[in-house]
């Protein structure tokens, strides 16, 4: 019993943290459909906030970004940009950088294919090492 | 004993890497604005009934500082800013950024008016044309027009001789 009166205690704060950081800057917004309000959550969701490096436009409260809450609703819902045209806007002015899940490119190319090539590596490595001790136990048994 | 060693130098080599990503500075993004031209600016002005427009700049480069009277850096670089309008012939612009005319002028009649014109962007709506992030931030315009040079945060003696001054030296040979 008094187990389980923990796991609901404990199950009470976390549905209280979770819903806490979902409304940490959310503006009461009209959107004309749910299409609109998904893609907005989305962007907002994707978009850096360049005031506070490591949140999104979504979670943040600086003034920066509720200028930018503000620009993409403005570009969704007042003149029916599509997302793409929302990400093109904020990357022509601030750089990549706004993007958390930067493009694929010429220049992004290690930064997506570095964590392969370090698994490469280092599965090299383990099978160098397997064969070696294969050899050693090899020359045992003669 | 040599092969001991391919670990400890990937190890340190490893180390060396994340040091140089210690020294670097998160806050500075580079600007995809630099080369490219600025956006137009049409806005009105802090002590005049007329609206400014870039394209009346066009012809000969100038400087946007933009500035804010609740910004605390923006002190920082005042003075220097002072010294540098009084050196220089290029003339400053001053942007005012999400501030109140009453504010800024009682601000630039204790500090000193650096600026050529102030224009007002009072919704921070040319800002984020022009990608501003951060108060203070400098650019540095070309007589056709293009963005040459963007500084985000307070401007420093280092920064004019390293990089502000070359550049304005160079624009004045471009000038036709």
């Amino acid at each position: 019993m008094l187990r389980r009166n923990r796991f609901l205690f404990i199950l009470a704060i976390l549905v209280f943290i979770l819903s806490r950081s979902a409304s940490a800057a959310s503006e009461p917004y009209p959107f004309e459909n749910s299409e609109q309000e998904k893609t907005y959550k989305e962007l907002l969701a994707e978009l850096r906030c360049l005031v506070c490096q490591n949140q999104n436009l979504a979670d943040s409260n600086a003034d920066l970004a509720k200028d930018l809450r503000q620009q993409t609703y403005k570009m969704l819902v007042e003149e029916n940009a599509t997302k793409q045209e929302v990400v093109n806007f904020m990357v022509s002015r601030y750089g990549e950088f706004i993007l958390y899940k930067p493009p694929v490119s010429a220049h992004t190319g290690l930064l997506w294919l570095g964590p392969l090539l370090f698994l490469l590596i280092g599965l090299f490595g383990l099978y160098r090492y397997i064969q070696k001790q294969q050899d050693v136990k090899g020359s045992n048994y003669d | 004993m040599k092969k001991h060693l391919i670990p400890l130098s990937l190890f340190a080599g490893l180390i060396a890497i994340l040091a140089i990503g210690l020294t670097l500075n998160p806050q500075k993004v580079p600007s995809p604005l630099i080369g490219k031209s600025a956006s137009e600016l049409d806005l009105p002005r802090l002590y005049s009934q007329e609206r400014f427009t870039s394209s009346q700049m066009l012809g000969s480069p100038w400087i946007l500082n933009v500035w804010a009277s609740w910004c605390t850096s923006c002190k920082e670089e005042h003075s220097l800013l002072m010294t540098f309008a009084q050196n220089h012939f290029i003339k400053i612009i001053g942007l005012n950024y999400k501030d109140t005319p009453q504010a800024a002028k009682d601000w630039l009649l204790k500090m000193g008016n650096p600026y050529e014109m102030i224009i007002e962007d009072s919704q921070g709506k040319a800002g984020i044309d022009w990608g501003v992030y951060a108060v203070p931030e400098t650019f540095v315009i070309d007589s056709k027009g293009i963005i040459r040079y963007k500084i985000s945060g307070p401007l420093s003696e280092d920064i004019l001789q390293q990089q502000l001054n070359p550049l304005l030296a160079q624009l004045r040979k471009e000038k036709p």
